[in-house]
């Protein structure tokens, strides 16, 4: 059984499988397919029209899905492996030990943004950039700059609070849960950690940053925390709904998994800790 | 060029009277003269989404020694998430997208609402540092 732990506590071997399983994924090809998949939902995902992967009750299950098809590639490569996640409410810092030269690498040079260290950076010829909406073929980060903190605990705390799953009109502008957690509205969690990370992570082409899936890894796991403190309420809208995945729709691109497939994690992995 | 933009901006104008009545749209055609006028009202943005389908008016400038614009668009070859309305930096098309409340992101900052298009235009020439946007869908 998969057990995805916190990256903090991964031990220098599981790092360094974890970070050998993206090189060979990203050799062979298959990781660039995961970047064209997220960018395309997320230029087609719109408030007033049809919406799956973001802005839409479906965030969390699609992603759920996305990160487990993402991990089973991993698994191909290496069974060991499981998505670390990362809880930016408590290593909210530039000097944690995620971003050292041996696990992700660090921010970028101020010239152009270009990640110069770990093994993700451009000049270790490993990571090319290829899924991209500019001309610039190298890793990109800018930790800290275009928002300056990262979520607090107290602001976790606050969004996991809510009882209600969505609402009404089920878009960036709802009030409930999945909508304060995906950050259109309130406190702003998930979209906050991509603004802070900057680089690819602030763009369509986000998951070109392998921190896309840590980070994804601990809002699943923020869903998971949080049905289990409101459990009478469950995932809506429950049917009939345009234009958004209902309960028991299906869902692009899979086609073969409904919201109400994804609802209980532990099907597929579990956590190291409540 | 500007035959061009005036043509596509009446087509634009046809589509969107189509599908959300005549009275929103005048400033569209009167524009630019309109555009400071009815643009940033934050009124106008909330509470009816009919009228929110509405574009705001067109933009020209160079902006960090690039040239930004932002006009109605038809649809035509790509969609145009943005309700109808295109940005181009130095000429290459920048997908936008506007927000039930108004807002609007682009792709290369899809996470992060700024006011109005040109406020989106410009926040990716920042992002940018001078790399040339590639067209969409580039992949």
């Amino acid at each position: 059984m998969t057990v995805r732990k916190n990256q903090a506590v991964l031990t220098a071997d599981e790092k360094r499988r974890f970070v050998a399983a993206l090189l060979e994924l990203k050799r062979s090809g298959r990781y660039d397919s995961f970047v064209t998949t997220h960018n395309a939902f997320i230029v087609g995902d719109t408030d007033n029209g049809e919406r799956t992967g973001h802005r839409s009750p479906s965030f969390l299950p699609w992603h759920r899905r996305f990160l487990l098809e993402f991990e089973r590639a991993l698994q191909e490569v290496d069974a060991s492996v499981a998505l670390p996640y990362w809880d930016w409410s408590t290593d909210r810092s530039i000097r944690s030990s995620l971003w050292a030269p041996d696990f992700m690498g660090g921010t970028g040079r101020s010239r152009d943004g270009q990640v110069l260290d770990g093994p993700f950076a451009a000049s270790g010829g490993n990571w090319p950039i290829k899924v991209r909406v500019d001309g610039r073929t190298f890793l990109r980060r800018s930790l800290g700059t275009a928002v300056r903190d990262l979520p607090t605990p107290a602001e976790v705390e606050s969004v996991l609070a809510m009882p209600t799953y969505d609402m009404a009109p089920w878009n960036s502008a709802s009030d409930g849960f999945r909508n304060h957690l995906e950050g259109w509205r309130g406190v702003n969690l998930h979209n906050r950690v991509h603004v802070w990370v900057g680089g690819q992570m602030a763009t369509g082409a986000s998951p070109n940053d392998p921190v896309f899936w840590l980070h994804h890894a601990y809002i699943d796991k923020l869903w998971a925390d949080w049905q289990r403190r409101h459990p009478g309420s469950g995932y809506l809208p429950t049917a009939g709904t345009p234009n958004v995945v209902d309960l028991g729709d299906t869902m692009k691109p899979w086609n073969d998994v409904r919201p109400a497939d994804l609802l209980d994690h532990t099907a597929h992995y579990t956590f190291d800790a409540a | 060029m500007p035959e061009l933009s005036r043509r596509r901006a009446l087509t634009a104008t046809a589509a969107l009277a189509t599908a959300a009545g005549a009275g929103a749209l005048v400033q569209t055609l009167n524009a630019p003269a309109a555009s400071a006028s009815g643009q940033s009202r934050p009124s106008e943005h909330t509470g009816h989404q009919e009228h929110d389908r509405h574009s705001p008016a067109p933009f020209d400038e160079v902006y960090k020694g690039r040239r930004i614009q932002g006009r109605p668009a038809s649809g035509g070859a790509h969609q145009h998430h943005g309700g109808g309305y295109a940005v181009f930096v130095d000429d290459v098309e920048l997908h936008v997208m506007r927000n039930a409340d108004g807002s609007w992101i682009s792709v290369v900052s899809h996470y992060d609402p700024v006011p109005t298009p040109r406020a989106a235009a410009r926040a990716a020439v920042d992002e940018l540092q001078g790399a040339a946007l590639l067209p969409f869908p580039a992949n």
